[in-house]
Formats: structure tokens, sequence, C-alpha cells
């Protein structure tokens, strides 16, 4: 499987998430330059964290016009798999392929901690590593973490299952104790309805080597690999 | 517009070079960003509570927005201000969670 990592002035995750890919995967990684747009050899592209463009204005609001991004909605259109994590999920929600919007953490705080989350559903390859309501420990680490949607858009998203990860109490109950930056429905992780975009604010390329302590996001990424190999 | 819900609009990428006449003078634009009624604005809850720590008990609402200065030649007040529509609507505003107000004046 193909990944590409798109590299924005200011990404900082970009290496974090070739490097599990690459070298603990195995998987042909390229780095993507923001104004490169030949994204054809590429299945799956990568939407890393950090601070794009300096999050001036808002956050992922100027990377959206990159000339990487306009060929990830061409990929996105074509039916090929996208995930944006923590700024990268900010990115594909302000330029549309993830509807909502990721606003300023409900206590203002920069959060950095591990948290829990739930995984709402094991049928899509992101997920299917997982087993349905599995609970997970991811790291997060953001300011403007916290997801938000008008009311029909959250039914919307709920009715058709699009929410994949809602952070949670050890036992799987989305509490609001839980919830550590007040996203509506502790919602930490959504994907389109067709289910090739996924974006997330935790941070599973954080959590795949196990000399950082945690192996949970790993199985993120082997799910996707057993699905390019069922679909050959 | 901003892709809805669902759908995905390619219009964000209509990069259109403006044509000009001759008659193209110069705006300044005044651009007003603001949280929907809808959005909490914790930012603005913590000013509201430094205040009344200050002793202004008579605050009930502070909401935390953006205003932007843009000078741009166009050949009319309308067609800056069209201009100015657009420039919001893809990007100094995310119609998700804000709206926009815009002032024209043309360059004294």
């Amino acid at each position: 499987m193909n990944f590409g990592v798109i590299v924005f002035p200011g990404a900082n995750c970009d290496r974090d998430a070739a490097y599990v890919l690459r070298d603990l995967l195995g998987q042909p990684t390229r780095m993507i330059w923001h104004e490169d747009s030949d994204l054809a050899d590429v299945d799956v592209v990568v939407v890393p964290g950090g601070f794009s463009y300096g999050d001036y204005l808002r956050c992922g609001a100027i990377a959206q016009f990159s000339p990487a991004m306009r060929a990830t909605v061409e990929h996105a259109n074509q039916g090929k798999q996208v995930i944006g994590i923590c700024n990268g999920f900010q990115v594909l929600t302000e330029m549309g392929l993830l509807p909502g919007a990721l606003v300023r953490n409900r206590d203002l705080h920069f959060v950095c901690d591990r948290v829990s989350m739930s995984v709402e559903r094991a049928d899509l390859p992101w997920t299917q590593g997982y087993s349905k309501g599995q609970v997970i420990t991811l790291p997060i680490a953001h300011g403007e973490g916290c997801y938000f949607a008008e009311a029909d858009t959250i039914k919307s998203l709920e009715d058709s299952n699009q929410v994949l990860f809602r952070y949670c109490d050890a036992s799987g109950k989305p509490s609001e104790a839980a919830n550590p930056n007040g996203s509506l429905n502790n919602i930490a992780g959504i994907c389109n309805r067709q289910g090739n975009v996924l974006g997330m604010m935790p941070h599973p390329e954080r959590a795949a080597d196990k000399a950082l302590g945690s192996t949970d996001g790993l199985a993120l990424f082997e799910g996707l690999l057993k699905s390019a190999l069922v679909s050959v | 517009m901003r892709a809805k819900y669902g759908r995905i609009i390619p219009v964000l990428f209509f990069f259109t070079a403006v044509a000009q006449s001759a008659n193209a003078r110069l705006y300044n634009a005044k651009v007003y960003v603001t949280l929907r009624p809808s959005v909490l604005d914790p930012a603005g809850k913590a000013v509201r509570s430094g205040l009344s720590h200050m002793g202004y008990d008579n605050i009930s609402k502070i909401r935390i927005g953006k205003y932007i200065e843009v000078d741009l030649t166009a050949d009319s007040e309308d067609s800056a201000q069209q201009q100015l529509d657009k420039i919001c609507d893809q990007l100094l505003a995310n119609p998700v969670i804000e709206n926009y107000r815009i002032e024209v004046l043309a360059a004294a």
C-alpha cells in the first residue's frame, strides 16, 4: 500500500506518521511537499498534525488552498482513502471534506494527555483492526479540538454511524468528565458518508511504537493494510 | 460556498483572476468576523470572568471575534463588496462557526 504524507510548513507529525508507515509497517511512503500536486501513485493520503501555515486565521484554514490539498480532494472524490490527524482533521473540516469544525477547547487549555476513547464501529478499513466498543488509549495534543457542528449535522452523523471514535471513561461510557475538550457528543473522530475520509484529533501514530509506551494506534494502520490485501 | 455536509463542492478552487478596467480604484474594507450565536466562546467567557474580578459585575456577555482590514482595488464599490463576500466565504470566515460583516469605503 502506497502512502503519501503531506508536508506543510509548520507540520510536525509528518515524520512520526512516516516512521510508523515506512519503518514499523514496511510500506512505501512518500513525503509530499505542500506545493506538489501529483498523488497518482498514492493509495492513502495522510494529512498530519502540526500547525500548518502557523495555524494563522484559523487552524487548517490556509492549508486547504495548497496544491497538495487540492489534489487530495480529487483523490478523495475518486473514493481513495484520506486520513487527517489533529491539524489534518482541522484541515479536512475547513475544506469541507468532513462536516463540522474544530473550535477552541472548552476549558481554553491546550490539552496534552493520553485519553480513552471507544471504537464505535469496526467494519471500516480504518477500524477493522479493533473490535466494536473496544476502549483504546491514544495521545491528544491540541488547543482547538472541540468538535462543533449544528444539531442537524450531528444527528445526521450519528444516524449514519459516521462517528468512529468517541471520548469515554475506562468502562466505555462517553461521560462529560471523560471529554477532554468539550466536543459535542464526545466526538474524537469521524468519517465521511462514503467512509473513505477519516478525521480524528487523537494521534494513532504517536501510539504505535512500543518504545513509546502504547501501541493502541498501530491497529488503525494495520487494519488499513488488511483492507488492501482483501481488495486486491 | 463551503462544501455542505455529505457533498464535495470544488467551488473553493475557482481561482479567478479579477479583470479590472482603468477605472479601478482603491477601497479600504473592514471585515468583522464573529462567532455564530450557537458556538460557545470560552475565550469570551474567560475575559468576562476577568472583568468580574476587576469589579465589573454589570457585564453580561463578551464575545470575541476578529477584525480584518483589507485594501483592494476594484471597478466599483459593488464589485469590491462582491469580491469581499467571496473572500469571506472562502477563507476569512468559516460559515460553519462564524458570521461576517463587511464595510467598504473608497480610499480617500
